[in-house]
């Protein structure tokens, strides 16, 4: 049985490599200090995705992100590690966009789609840690949907049964495609570009990226179909402009703290009481712990 | 109407800590907005379930009971939620930041469209005055969580929809009997009225304990352990420690080589590179080697008795004393200050 796979990916600051200079000396992060990343989970989730498409012949990975023009470099990324095909989905509308209006995005521009059995995608975003996006999605669309899976053990005639991975151990869950699942970062990880497909995908690009005023340049794209990599705004997907962006938004950021950290200078205590519980409240108040 | 709700985990038969401790901010946050505390239990045998959370300060208890409804799965849970708040209108709706509530708390918001806030760290009352629409709210919760992995602290807020709806991780807030006399009322659910058959489309059909993988390098939080600890009962301080504030345990090649711990767990040159918010080493001289493998951690704090360590050069924080004497105190002090 052949399947149509849709990874859902983001991406984002890498915020887990933050190192010394990417906290200003004002202690406001230091976005050009990090760089933009495919989300690790989300790598996890292609995965899935991809051995799927090896057990089931004729089976096809399609990859969707919302985000800016630049998150075209993950699709490109994905096709050079063996989807098939990919969207972007970009537009000023959907600035500002917390979890709720940022799935109802995605929704409507899934169900663009002319068919598709099985979503899978990252358990959480390393930029917001929320793991709210996947479950918001498969309710949008009515669908069914298993998070924190580690493996995909098996998809049948319509069935499908996963591992999920839990606090306390594992989990094996049968259920019905369509399906949502999301896959945590201890699911095998991502297999490596593949030469061939580097080569073959290199300059796969979505409109905005094309240098149109290069004719040669814009042939190459008309001769050869795959290297356009689907760009869809607010006008492309069927949807309330009123639940998109801000206004879509039930939650509101009232304010944001930085975490300052201290300058390299050692503070040193000793092992008695006061010093320890010192030490202790100034890591809570600013935030390291707790 | 209007009240605090809380869901509540169960496991047999058995209400979660992380349960119990969101019922206790709840019923400090209903006795500041002076209205009722409601919790509700979703499972199977749940005959008694109120003796465990009446004394925790509950009002009402809503109680679904039904077979098919343990252990959890996503749908029917939801779907008993969503309809429950459609009647009872919660202003709060409170669950745990675990694999079931993160699993759960989306899918109800997203039903009710409802701003759901993940893993806050404290949970507060307070007003906002939009400038722009001239309008002054009162008593919305303030929802504080980390964002950015940590790097900033955000309080969020939901104006305009109902239930305002936050999960918080267990261990973040304090568990507190109120009164174990104290008694409300149970309200039983008709659960044929709640969910559907289409709801049980997904079954459970293996569980078992499984300890996971190690993965340190993913851990925001490290506790490192050297030769220093002086012996595999020692480390154990460090699990403690490291189970206390959400951390993982790493340790230096003398300490894996002596066979106080996991290969797995060895940072350094020739084990793995981690760059955590917060790296503790304790009993850790700092040979290069080791801090070639963690020296990008914001956050550096060093325990060694010896207070000339090379570690020291490079920690933020010296602490000068016994591994053994220094970890309980740091336990007993972060339990005391935490939220």
């Amino acid at each position: 049985m052949s399947l149509h796979i849709l990874v859902l990916a983001k991406q984002v600051p890498d915020t887990r490599n933050v190192g010394k200079d990417a906290m200003t000396p004002e202690g406001t992060v230091n976005r050009a200090a990090l760089a933009a990343i495919f989300n690790p989970e989300d790598l996890n989730a292609l995965e899935q995705a991809l051995r799927l498409k090896d057990l089931h012949p004729g089976s096809t990975v399609t990859i969707l992100t919302m985000g800016p023009f630049r998150a075209a470099e993950i699709v490109r990324e994905a096709l050079y590690r063996g989807a098939d095909n990919g969207y972007v989905l970009s537009d000023r509308a959907f600035a500002g966009s917390d979890t709720l209006a940022t799935s109802y995005a995605l929704s409507c521009a899934i169900r663009n789609l002319p068919e598709t059995d099985l979503i899978i995608c990252g358990r959480q975003a390393i930029d917001g840690d929320t793991a709210q996006v996947g479950p918001q999605v498969a309710e949008k669309l009515g669908w069914s949907q298993v998070t924190y899976a580690e493996e995909i053990i098996s998809v049948e005639n319509g069935r499908i049964r996963v591992k999920r991975r839990i606090e306390k151990g594992v989990e094996v869950l049968d259920g019905k495609l369509p399906m949502v699942v999301t896959v945590n970062s201890s699911a095998t990880n991502c297999r490596p570009r593949n030469a061939k497909r580097l080569m073959k995908y290199k300059y796969a690009r979505i409109p905005n990226e094309l240098q149109a005023s290069n004719e040669d340049y814009m042939n190459l794209y008309s001769n050869r179909d795959f290297l356009n990599i689907g760009e869809w705004s607010v006008n492309d997907i069927v949807c309330e402009p009123q639940q998109l962006g801000l206004s879509g938004s039930p939650t509101k950021v009232k304010k944001i703290e930085n975490v300052v950290f201290q300058s390299k200078e050692s503070k040193t205590f000793t092992d008695a009481d006061t010093d320890i519980e010192g030490l202790i409240q100034e890591l809570i108040s600013n935030h390291t712990i707790g | 109407m209007n009240n605090i709700f809380v869901y509540c985990e169960l496991e047999d038969g058995l209400v979660g800590d992380v349960s119990l401790e969101l019922l206790t901010k709840g019923r400090t946050l209903a006795n500041q907005l002076n209205c009722q505390l409601e919790a509700v239990a979703i499972g199977s045998n749940l005959t008694g379930i109120e003796k465990q959370l009446f004394p925790y300060g509950v009002d009402v208890l809503h109680v679904a009971d039904d077979s098919r409804l343990a252990p959890y799965t996503t749908l029917p849970h939801s779907s008993i939620l969503i309809k429950l708040f459609q009647e009872e209108k919660p202003q709060i709706a409170l669950m745990g930041a675990t694999s079931v509530g993160r699993d759960l708390g989306p899918r109800v918001s997203s039903a009710l469209h409802s701003g759901l806030t993940a893993d806050c760290t404290a949970l507060e009352i307070g007003s906002h005055e939009d400038k722009k629409a001239e309008k002054v709210y009162e008593n919305l919760l303030y929802q504080i969580r980390p964002a950015f992995g940590g790097n900033i602290v955000a309080t969020i807020i939901n104006p305009d929809c109902r239930p305002q709806m936050a999960t918080v991780r267990e261990g973040v807030m304090k568990k507190e009997i109120l009164d174990p006399n104290y008694t409300g009322t149970v309200h039983n659910l008709k659960v044929a009225d709640y969910v559907s058959d289409t709801d049980f489309v997904v079954s459970v059909i293996e569980r078992h304990m499984e300890a996971s993988k190690i993965n340190i390098k993913s851990s925001p939080i490290i506790v490192s352990g050297g030769y220093g600890v002086g012996s595999k009962d020692g480390f154990k301080l460090l699990f403690d420690l490291a189970s206390v504030l959400g951390a993982e345990v790493g340790a230096s090649r003398a300490a894996v080589d002596a066979g106080y711990a996991d290969h797995a767990r060895q940072i350094g040159q020739t084990g793995v590179t981690v760059r955590p918010k917060l790296y503790i080493a304790c009993g850790i001289s700092g040979q290069i080697q080791h801090i070639a493998g963690m020296q990008e951690s914001s956050l550096i704090i060093a325990i060694n008795n010896d207070p000339n360590a090379p570690i020291n050069a490079i920690a933020d924080y010296v602490i000068t004393g016994d591994v053994e004497t220094v970890i309980p105190k740091l336990i007993k002090y972060y339990k005391k200050n935490s939220k």
